[in-house]
């Protein structure tokens, strides 16, 4: 609290940041200790998480105030104009402080409380138990098998105690194989299938350089191989573009040098790295974030971004993995430079494409634990969760739901999640509420006993899944493909608008056919509910009054009977039956914010108004 | 003329048929005055041959051959977008056969089209033309206003020829003064009715342009006619689809635009359009772009961009709201003109009543508008749909402007899912026919055209095939609810989309997109009928069918 020194400022606009005619909002801001709040004067509520702030700017005064842009992580973008600079200032300094925590402790997630008890909260870190996925996937088996190599951390920091290697890999081997990988992160298995007995391992680049070898790599790589017996060969494949890789042999670092090890087929896949992505999500926002943009500008600001190249390379190597193991039955080594970033994506993203338990809620939510939580994908560097490098920050993971997004758009029927649980999931990856994400890997989130002080963001997500599930999901819908084969050309990929215009209501279409089919199947299933029941009830009476059904069997179905309107049942049945209209009306229509025009605006300017086009687009003088 | 002359080769064994997505086969093909066929050959065990082509070759935009020695290949690249590969035995015959389809598909005069020769058994001729006539149109603003009348003018075209014989004007103006002021205008296209929006008694009036010229000239039954169309005291907005600068240069060809000291009640707006050749280039490249599955992410975007056809769209749609708000929100009236005022004037005043009137998104009231704003209203489409993207003749006067008026009206489907009674496959159907069609609806550029060529005598119209409850069950949007509201779409460059439907309907699968759009149908089907299955109760399903009476009886013709 001592970073907040004004908690309130009153007639602040809030200015829609797409108007070119300056439309405001006039409200109140209050501050306080995790939120900042704007309460417009229809009463409408604007929360802002202070750990959701990546930037705060003040611009320079104008004459109706003092102008302050806050942007946020989930891609709100919030224009105030502050009438006095001195509360500006102040609100501009506090927030500066409140969104750069110094240490984990100041996150929001150690002081959340949603008024749960304890077995409950403990409960919920339960829920998703990796060793029950590895089971189902099918290790071990006699191929594979838990290795307590690292279970006190000692081969690796940055992976999980618990990993999968191949049965032929003794403890020697691996710890010689992490000496010659980056980070120690040696080769373990991330996904079994079980029909192919394939593999999708990961690891990080090994330590070659211009020739360094490594015994015990190669025996490990052969004893990958081997663990497949169908199969003669494996893949490598390394995620980065050839000439990254080249560079980083300069370091003594590199890829696998396809003569030292025996049967792998090597393969660049040509992702770019966290640098390259942060300036390209930083460019496409600033194109969509423009005022009166164009046709032209938006397109070829999304080029130059070159984001939609990045999410198709994602969705090409993912399509290349799942191949290799569908099709060539081969196992599949993926690493990057760390192992950490690309390596998660491809892994997930692959994993996702072959088998659709991944394409469950719950098997969403085992995926990211398993390769992102677990395996040490740097949540904490990469979301800017404390203040730290700002050239660790990079959106890898918004490209993993990216990517899981546009596999949705193609495959209407094949998940049973629907974008509102992509949307949220990021939420809460950079809100800092939840300890799922806190901290950069598995010993660190162990360090901070997160288990014991926060709250795990599953079961929230589970409690209110009707939210989550896609109406049109068909379990069966993967049974007949071996694997999903999304078409990569590029006039698939578009822009999520969803994502990337979230909080800007007025880009969206106005009326949702994802919602208005889940209304409907709401009160189908309320209703058949409502029919069992009746039908329970009916059951009871014709039991006391036999007669009665004997007589009239059909009538009696019929709750048209009186005796019938006064059960309970009947009377629940009323309200649900009307078709929810809230759905089926205008969000937006009368709302003032289309810019159809802006020539008409500048007219205006010329000249003195006398009517004013509500729109704020246009006035007109005679 | 006879077709005889032309089909240089009647039949070919052994062509093998190729299209993208489906297995090659192979059959006989034929070529008749109309129509290219391809029936596949027959098993060995008695088995009937299928006709696997029935392609009319109206349809077909541009014929790509290749010969080797002993047999060729030609691919026909047709106006609906489709591509299609024959490989053909024979070099001869393969030069006979692409000789013969471009004799047959580039058959210029009107009489010798298809319509003039199709005759199902199921239909009468005749039925159809008179569904929407204008005096129905007249008579619902008839109960209005008197301000309105109808008047037959141009009865004989003579005024007019690009309007048809009767047109809706103010009832304070005489046909004298009409005659004048159509006198003052390009092509005689004077000023007149197009929607009267019952709720606040504004109309939409269009024309084309005033023949001001380099000496500023005057007319002062022009100015009689526009101020006519204002009560007392209002003001009104002219909205012209070109650009200022190119609405003054105008002038310097005979044209213009209305000048503030000769129409002081009338504000002049700006919405530039594109239209006429640079839009037909942009369809070329847009349909280019689409065709090369081998383009980098970066190309893609780069050759969407540069085919500006997004922008077009952009473009329309602002312009229409424009309109539209005009009238809504300032409650004034409009009149939208360019230069000929049968193209982008067209675009801006229909679309402007599918966004304002929940009648114009029915079923029906889609097809009148289309007859009075675009078929009556002497849209050129003979000229505009002569040849489409991949045709590699020169360019004379095509345009896709219906096409992206068609295009808007599904941008306002993707924003408004619920609010047309009509779906995606109804617009489809209708790009087809307006390039090749077995019906006379789109023959002819104007009224008196299709007088003179008798079409409404010796065609089909598409509007009876469309009504067929056949048909009708195919192109009505199962989400429809009658939505009372004007629909503002939003026209940011984030909310429009390609559409992917008509451009990319022949390159990639939509397997996985059908099946979804089915399960919706589905769905909503089921949900419909499920008080009566479940619970059963009567009045329960009262209820329903009082809160949505036209979703119900429009649920009801569906299923």
């Amino acid at each position: 609290m001592e970073h907040i020194r004004t908690t309130k400022v009153e007639l602040v606009k809030l200015i829609d940041r797409f108007s070119t005619s300056n439309k405001s909002l006039t409200g109140t801001l209050y501050l306080t200790a995790t939120h900042l709040l704007f309460i417009d004067a229809n009463q409408k509520e604007t929360w802002i998480l202070h750990h959701h702030i990546a930037a705060v700017e003040k611009l320079a005064l104008t004459t109706s105030g003092c102008p302050l842009v806050i942007q946020c992580k989930n891609f709100r973008v919030v224009h105030f104009s502050v009438p006095r600079e001195r509360d500006c200032h102040d609100i501009y300094n506090s927030l500066l402080q409140l969104s750069r925590s110094a240490s984990y402790e100041e996150l929001y997630a150690f002081s959340y409380n949603p008024n749960q008890n304890e077995s409950k909260r403990l409960q919920g870190w339960q829920l998703i138990d990796l060793a029950e996925e590895y089971r189902r996937m099918g290790v071990q088996n006699s191929n594979w098998q838990l290795s307590d190599a690292n279970r006190d951390y000692k081969v690796c920091e940055t992976y999980p105690r618990e990993l999968y290697v191949p049965r032929a890999v003794s403890k020697p081997i691996i710890v010689g194989s992490s000496k010659f990988r980056s980070k120690g992160r040696f080769p373990v298995l991330s996904y079994y299938h079980r029909d192919k007995e394939a593999a999708i391992c990961r690891c990080s680049q090994p330590l070659s350089g211009f020739s360094a070898r490594c015994l015990e790599d190669e025996h490990m790589l052969q004893a990958i191989s081997k663990a497949n017996p169908a199969h003669h060969y494996m893949y490598v494949m390394d995620t980065r573009p050839k000439l990254n890789a080249m560079a980083n042999r300069a370091a003594g670092k590199g890829y696998e040098n396809e003569d030292n090890y025996a049967n792998i087929r090597f393969q660049f896949v040509g992702i770019e790295n966290i640098h390259v992505m942060r300036s390209s999500l930083q460019k496409l926002l600033e194109v969509s974030g423009t005022k009166a943009l164009s046709v032209n500008n938006f397109l070829s600001g999304l080029e130059n971004s070159g984001w939609l190249r990045h999410i198709k390379a994602l969705l090409d190597a993912a399509v290349f993995l799942a191949k290799a193991i569908a099709i060539e039955n081969a196992t599949v080594l993926v690493h990057c430079s760390d192992g950490w970033d690309r390596t998660s994506q491809v892994c997930s993203l692959g994993a996702l494409l072959l088998d659709s338990y991944y394409r469950t809620i719950k098997g969403f939510m085992v995926l990211i634990e398993k390769d992102w939580i677990s395996f040490g994908h740097k949540f904490s560097d990469r979301c800017g969760q404390l203040d730290g490098d700002p050239k660790e920050i990079s959106p890898v993971f918004t490209q993993f739901l990216e990517g899981v997004w546009h596999l949705t758009e193609q495959f209407p029927q094949a998940f049973e999640y629907n974008e509102a649980l992509l949307l949220q999931i990021h939420e809460h990856v950079h809100s800092c509420q939840f300890g799922n994400f806190l901290g950069n890997c598995q010993k660190e989130r162990e360090e901070l006993k997160l288990k014991e002080k926060t709250y795990s963001l599953w079961p929230f997500l589970l409690d209110e899944q009707e939210k989550y599930l896609n109406p049109l999901y068909n379990p069966n819908f993967s049974q007949k493909l071996a694997f999903l084969e999304p078409n990569t050309v590029s006039f698939n990929f578009k822009f999520w608008r969803n994502m990337y215009h979230q909080f800007d209501r007025t880009m969206h279409p106005r009326q949702s056919v994802f919602n208005l089919i889940m209304t409907m199947n709401e009160q189908n299933k309320k209703l058949e509910e409502d029919f069992k029941e009746l039908e329970a009830k009916l059951k009871e009476r014709t039991r006391q009054s036999e007669t009665l059904l004997t007589k009239e069997p059909l009538q009696s179905v019929h709750p048209a009977s009186p005796a019938l309107k006064s059960s309970p049942g009947f009377k629940k049945e009323q309200p649900l039956l009307p078709m929810n209209d809230s759905n089926r009306t205008i969000e937006g229509s009368n709302t003032a914010d289309n810019r159809y025009s802006e020539y008409m605006e500048e007219l205006s300017k010329a000249e003195p108004a006398i009517v004013s086009l509500e729109y704020g687009v246009a006035r007109m003088t005679c | 003329m006879e077709f005889a002359e032309l089909i240089k080769i009647a039949k070919v064994e052994n062509v093998q048929l190729s299209c993208p997505g489906l297995l090659p086969v192979k059959g006989t093909l034929c070529i008749t005055s109309h129509h290219l066929l391809l029936s596949s050959q027959p098993g060995g065990n008695g088995e009937q041959g299928m006709v696997e082509l029935w392609l009319l070759l109206r349809n077909i935009d541009a014929v790509e051959k290749r010969v080797a020695s002993s047999s060729g290949s030609i691919t026909l690249k047709c106006k609906d977008l489709k591509v299609l590969q024959l490989e053909i035995p024979g070099m001869e015959e393969c030069l006979n056969i692409s000789r013969s389809i471009e004799a047959l598909s580039s058959v210029e005069s009107v009489m010798m089209m298809y319509p003039f020769f199709y005759r199902p058994q199921s239909m009468k001729l005749k039925d159809g033309w008179q569904l929407y006539p204008l005096q129905h149109y007249y008579q619902q603003i008839a109960t209005e206003t008197t301000a309105w009348r109808l008047s037959c003018v141009n009865g004989e075209f003579t005024v007019c020829p690009s309007y048809p014989a009767a047109v809706i004007v103010p009832t304070a103006v005489d046909d004298n003064t009409l005659k004048k002021a159509a006198r003052f205008h390009q092509g005689g296209r004077f000023p007149i009715l197009s929607y009267y929006h019952k709720k606040n008694g504004t109309v939409l009036l269009r024309s084309s342009q005033p023949l001001i010229g380099p000496n500023r000239k005057r007319c002062p039954e022009d100015e009689q006619l526009l101020s006519a169309a204002l009560n007392r005291g209002e003001r009104g907005f002219i909205i012209d689809t070109r650009s200022a600068q190119a609405a003054k240069q105008a002038r310097m060809m005979g044209g213009g635009t209305e000048s503030k000291s000769s129409y002081p009640c009338w504000r002049r707006l700006h919405g530039p359009l594109e239209r006429g050749r640079p839009l037909q280039e942009s369809f070329i490249k847009l349909v280019e772009a689409c065709n090369d599955t081998s383009l980098s992410m970066d190309r893609w975007l780069s050759k969407l961009e540069s085919s500006k056809w997004l922008a077009h769209l952009k473009g329309a749609l602002s312009t229409a709201c424009l309109a539209a708000q005009c009238m809504e929100r300032e409650e004034a009236c409009v009149l939208v003109h360019g230069a000929e005022g049968t193209d982008t004037t067209l675009l801006v005043t229909a679309l402007a009543q599918v966004i304002l009137d929940p009648e114009c998104r029915t079923l029906t009231g889609f097809q009148g508008l289309l007859e009075r704003e675009w078929i009556k209203a002497g849209h050129p489409f003979h000229f505009r749909c002569a040849r489409s993207a991949y045709s590699h003749a020169r360019l004379k006067q095509e345009a896709p402007i219906f096409l992206l008026f068609l295009d808007c009206v599904w941008q306002l489907g993707r924003q408004f899912p619920f609010s047309l009674e009509f779906n995606e496959h109804l617009l489809l159907v209708l790009f087809e026919h307006t390039y090749a069609s077995s019906y006379g609806t789109f023959l002819c550029n104007s009224e008196k055209e299709r007088c003179l060529c008798e079409v409404k005598e010796k065609t089909h119209s598409l509007w009876s095939w469309l009504n067929q409850p056949s048909q009708q069950k195919k192109h009505l949007n199962p989400l429809y609810t009658y939505n009372a509201l004007v629909i503002w779409p939003s026209v940011e460059p984030q909310s429009l989309q390609l559409w992917q439907g008509l451009f990319l309907r022949w390159i990639r699968s939509s397997q996985y997109l059908d099946e979804a759009w089915a399960e919706i149908q589905r769905l909503v089907t089921s949900c419909e009928d499920a008080p009566e299955e479940s619970a059963g109760d009567r009045q329960c399903h009262s209820q329903p069918d009082a809160a949505h009476p036209h979703r119900q009886t429009q649920l009801g013709n569906a299923g």
